[in-house]
């Protein structure tokens, strides 16, 4: 059995080594295979700027997380303020969950930042060796009868192929990256009931609109408190629960 | 020869270094096989150092083939295994290669 280093080098080989077959004009198939190479380049780069976009998105989603986090333990010590630890305890175990996959959004983020500054080389060596071959391919035509030329073409035309295949498979595993990450941060849009964070009025949320109520309800008893003591010298408030300040 | 280390560029090393990376991709393909996934990083590593220490980088406009290619230093378990068992783990650039 092949290893790892044998068997790339067979696939990567076997991929590549196509358009030496039906090659006939050794003239045709330099100008034609230059053509591809730039079509591929393009490819390359629209890759990477996906890459980059998804980065560029997750990086807003992921501050818009921490607030999460942030949010949550300010309801935790709501929730406690207003003697329901029922509710904080419930508020500090999304927390917890939050900030786990916070977490690993974080390490991942690392290790595509390190992926994409290999993908940026690795295009720009790409870039380098495309306009190599355009050099190359004028100086071939001129000077190499046919049958050199195509030994020529197929070795330049490999190598290429070769670079195509590095970038190319960085670019997918940068995507796959970017996918995982995405993945992670719905988890946590499930676990904070999106949009609740948006709309502070919003009525989603069972925290939120428990501790709403609550406010609510010890606003009514200060309101209440109030106008008893205005009316005169009667019951002194004393069941106040939600009492706070 | 050329060695590719992937996400990293080629390097020309003597040929004399051929019997050890093979030996080297052996203990990787174990790893492998072991599903070990610390053996198979440790394993890359070795591989990519020795050619790193034992070579010199191409210049990027270098058009040369490999003679061999050594995939990512971080590659993990599932993707090694795709890697030895079918040919998805390169992909296609849309339409045939130059």
């Amino acid at each position: 059995m092949p290893g790892l280093m044998g068997r790339l080098t067979l696939i990567v080989k076997a991929k590549f080594s196509k358009a030496l077959d039906k090659a006939e004009n050794p003239n045709e198939t330099l100008d034609y295979s230059y053509e591809e190479q730039l079509r591929q380049l393009q490819n390359v780069k629209r890759g990477i700027a996906d890459v980059t976009t998804a980065k560029k998105r997750l990086e807003i989603q992921y501050t818009g997380m921490q607030q999460q986090v942030e949010k949550l333990d300010g309801q935790a010590r709501d929730a406690l303020k207003a003697n329901r630890e029922d509710l904080a305890r419930e508020a500090l175990t999304r927390k917890a969950a939050v900030q786990a996959q916070l977490d690993g959004i974080m390490q991942q983020g690392q290790q595509l930042e390190a992926q994409q500054q290999k993908l940026i080389e690795g295009e720009k060596t790409l870039s380098a060796k495309v306009e190599a071959f355009r050099t190359q391919k004028e100086v071939i035509k001129a000077q190499y009868s046919a049958a050199e030329a195509q030994v020529r073409i197929g070795e330049a035309a490999t190598g290429i192929g070769e670079q195509m295949a590095d970038v190319g498979l960085a670019v997918q595993r940068a995507k796959d990256k970017t996918e995982q990450m995405q993945a992670r941060a719905s988890a946590i849009d499930e676990l904070t009931t999106s949009g609740a964070l948006d709309d502070l009025t919003s009525s989603g949320d069972d925290i939120d609109r428990q501790l709403s109520q609550i406010s609510q309800g010890s606003q009514v008893d200060d309101e209440l408190a109030k106008m008893k003591a205005e009316l005169g010298p009667g019951e002194a408030p004393q069941q106040i629960e939600g009492e706070t300040k | 020869m050329i060695v590719r280390l992937m996400g990293e560029g080629q390097f020309e090393v003597d040929d004399d270094l051929r019997a050890r990376l093979d030996a080297l991709d052996d203990d990787v393909a174990r790893a492998v096989e072991a599903g070990d996934e610390r053996a198979l990083w440790s394993g890359l590593q070795e591989l990519a150092e020795a050619v790193r220490s034992g070579g010199a980088k191409l210049a990027d406009e270098d058009l040369r083939p490999s003679d061999a290619i050594i995939p990512p230093e971080d590659l993990s378990l599932d993707e090694a295994r795709e890697l030895l068992t079918n040919e998805g783990f390169i992909p296609d650039i849309e339409g045939d290669a130059a």
